[in-house]
């Protein structure tokens, strides 16, 4: 015991010292100082293999590998190979911060690919700062938010739910249901519907959140059916939503009756939930497997070919499979790995992605990204319904006169 | 809204709590053993389905259901042979080690199902003659919840019918009450354990093909009712069947109420929250086991 003790104090004292030593070189060397070695180069990929969020995150982990295997195929970034080094967050935001602190001080790599939760995001965010390392977020999210030291490919909520209920209004839509998962995403969310509804003549009449992992959809089913919204936006996150559109179809409910906007439903998700349960319901991305461009194309046969016939894209997949490609750009513009050439050079970078052409924002550091409402259709893919012009990412709604007020709250 | 249809889906989520807690309430209930893995013997019973319906969905059309129903009894109740042979038989009379060990094995469980079907989700398309609803007295109650109700009455009359009319619930319940004196007349007490074992896993993987027909297939399933099933079985009272069904409908329709008038977050922490209470005043539950062998 006493042996045991002592070996315990001197590994801690070595993981202090180590640690330390880790930061002290990071100020130095500006965060990539051992990332390249010889002619390699080090990124970390942090996602969650197991747990809950692996449904979601695994195919994102894969888009990236993807994206990391054909730079490498063609002679890497700088002429340096890039060298992988995974790990899983296991759905919990401790683990992430816990994994990500190792990927920055230990491994010391260039940059890391990771996170999917708002959660796992806003806990990895304080090390990546501290570290003043780089992360590529792959996914849309509630805004309110712009970290120097993150690079947002998802949509910020003006590139995706503003429009969305815009969509809607047009449509003559104008009650509506708010449902949610009870953490912070869709609480936000729902408070940008609230105030833009509020601003423009629409009304909510009803908002329920359930616990993540809800199965019983009975009770919230019968309170839809006694409000009679016109449609129902829905921001429910993971299996909730497989029991959701499944109870919701046996009471009679589909989109010739009530239809359902989402905002977390993309293609991936509707293989579980089954086409049938949710075909003709509306969603709002910036990119589907559908999509016309002559990179989606591409990139839709690359994935399939590596990854199986019966893989879809979406997305998440697709934003983080451009963050590697505009992270190469940006490092190639700045000659260096260092992080805070890599971010200068960032600015402004485009690339020619499977959505169409996206363009990193200076400022916040989020995509300009065109928005497509699409309807899900009876083989489970995406129909786009209709497109805008790449819109410029505005993560506070700084440019709305009614969202005054949400970004303070 | 109506009385009617709060109490509708208040029985309906009792009985599909009900089902998913009967195996639980054999295992921990009856035979004292914690296992942390029969939410993923649920799991099982829902990629059981999923595989005979692509095998046979085909060719059986609707039917495969039925089919899989009987496949996921067989195929959990390996399951719970294996863990019982393997795991619990080598821990009886130690409650923690046993929480322990079968809870990593419901880890290694999850992970598998992750590594053989993909992390996704996967999609069982319900028979057709289940869709739907029907409107009654202004209450929309849907067939596959009915459906639900009708399982779990027949799944618990076989378990009475089995533990008070067959040779082997005799032996079973002799066990339970007497292990030494029952091996003293001859009952070969490790076999009887391991089949009460395998019947409890069995119902949950019966569970489990129920539960595909309203919620989501993956390798996370069943930690979603893993904490229900054990509090129905807590609250009901260890060891009493009927306190099962008791608990189950207390906690289903004691939910649906509050649910109805406030959130569900907050009646998900709200029963919680009560049965804590409950059971800080009645520690042995609804239906306090009298027995000599339990002190």
């Amino acid at each position: 015991m006493k042996r045991f003790a002592k070996g315990l104090l001197t590994a801690s004292v070595l993981a202090f010292g180590l640690m330390t030593a880790g930061c002290g070189g990071d100020s130095a060397l500006g965060g990539g100082g051992n990332a390249v070695s010889g002619d390699t180069v080090k990124v970390g990929l942090l996602h969650s293999l197991s747990g809950t969020m692996a449904i979601s995150e695994t195919s994102v982990r894969d888009a990236e590998k993807l994206a990391i295997d054909e730079i490498n195929a063609s002679g890497g970034v700088l002429g340096k190979k890039i060298e992988i080094v995974e790990e899983d967050g296991a759905s919990d935001p401790q683990i992430f911060a816990e994994k990500a602190k190792k990927l920055f001080q230990r491994d010391r790599v260039a940059t890391v690919f990771g996170c999917w939760t708002s959660a796992s995001r806003k806990a990895v965010k304080p090390v990546v700062e501290s570290a003043n390392g780089l992360l590529w977020y792959p996914v849309q999210y509630e805004g309110m938010e712009a970290s120097k030291n993150i690079m947002y490919m998802g949509a910020a909520p003006n590139q995706q739910i503003v429009p969305a209920i815009d969509f809607l209004l047009k449509a003559g839509k104008k009650k509506m249901f708010l449902v949610g998962s009870d953490y912070v995403f869709p609480q936000t969310a729902n408070r940008i519907v609230k105030a833009q509804l509020a601003a423009s003549g629409g009304e909510c009449v009803g908002e329920e959140y359930t616990p993540m992992g809800h199965t019983d959809y009975a009770t919230i089913i019968s309170k839809i059916r006694a409000a009679k919204p016109d449609v129902i936006v829905n921001t429910l996150n993971g299996d909730s939503n497989v029991a959701f559109f499944k109870q919701l179809k046996d009471a009679g409910i589909s989109a010739d009756t009530i239809s359902v906007m989402s905002f977390s439903i993309a293609e991936e998700e509707v293989k579980g939930i089954g086409a049938q349960n949710i075909v003709g319901d509306l969603v709002s991305w910036n990119y589907y497997e559908t999509t016309a461009t002559p990179a989606n194309e591409k990139f839709v046969a690359a994935y399939k070919k590596v990854y199986g016939e019966d893989r879809v894209t979406d997305d998440p997949i697709e934003a983080a499979y451009d963050a590697v490609y505009l992270w190469k750009a940006a490092v190639e513009k700045a000659g260096s790995f260092d992080v805070e050439a890599v971010r200068k050079a960032a600015a402004d970078i485009a690339f020619d992605a499977p959505e169409g052409d996206v363009k990193i924002d200076g400022e916040n550091q989020h995509l300009y990204k065109r928005v497509r409402i699409g309807k899900v259709n009876a083989n489970g893919l995406i129909d786009e319904v209709s497109v805008t012009e790449p819109i410029k990412p505005d993560p506070f709604l700084a440019t709305y006169e009614w969202a005054k007020g949400l970004a303070s709250e | 809204m109506d009385a009617l249809t709060i109490l509708f889906n208040g029985i309906s989520l009792s009985s599909i709590l009900l089902l998913a807690a009967l195996g639980l309430a054999i295992t921990f209930g009856l035979m004292g053993i914690i296992n942390m893995a029969h939410g993923e013997f649920i799991m099982v019973g829902a990629y059981t389905t999923y595989v005979v319906q692509k095998a046979l969905g085909s060719v059986l059309g609707d039917a495969y259901f039925f089919v899989s129903i009987v496949l996921a009894f067989l195929v959990a109740a390996l399951f719970g042979v294996a863990l019982e042979v393997l795991v619990i038989r080598r821990l009886y009379g130690r409650a923690t080690d046993s929480l322990l060990a079968t809870w990593g094995v419901s880890l290694i469980l999850q992970q598998l199902a992750r590594s053989i079907f993909g992390a996704p989700n996967v999609n069982v398309v319900a028979p057709a003659f289940l869709g739907g609803s029907l409107e009654l007295l202004g209450v929309t109650m849907s067939y596959k919840r009915l459906f639900i109700l009708l399982l779990v009455g027949a799944a618990l009359a076989l378990v009475l019918a089995i533990l008070y009319k067959t040779e082997f619930g005799r032996r079973m319940r002799a066990c339970i009450q007497n292990r030494e004196m029952a091996a003293c007349l001859g009952i070969r007490t490790k076999r009887i354990d391991c089949m009460t074992f395998a019947l409890g896993s069995g119902l949950a993987g019966v569970a489990g093909c129920a539960l595909t027909l309203l919620g989501s297939i993956g390798p996370t399933l069943g930690t979603s009712y893993i904490v229900d099933t054990f509090m129905v079985v807590v609250l009901g009272g260890v060891g009493k069947l009927i306190g099962t069904i008791a608990g189950a409908v207390l906690i289903g329709v004691a939910g649906t109420v509050l649910e109805w008038v406030a959130t569900a977050s907050i009646a998900k922490a709200a029963v919680l929250f009560l049965v804590v209470l409950f059971l800080q005043k009645k520690p042995q539950g609804l239906f306090a086991l009298r027995t000599r062998a339990l002190d």
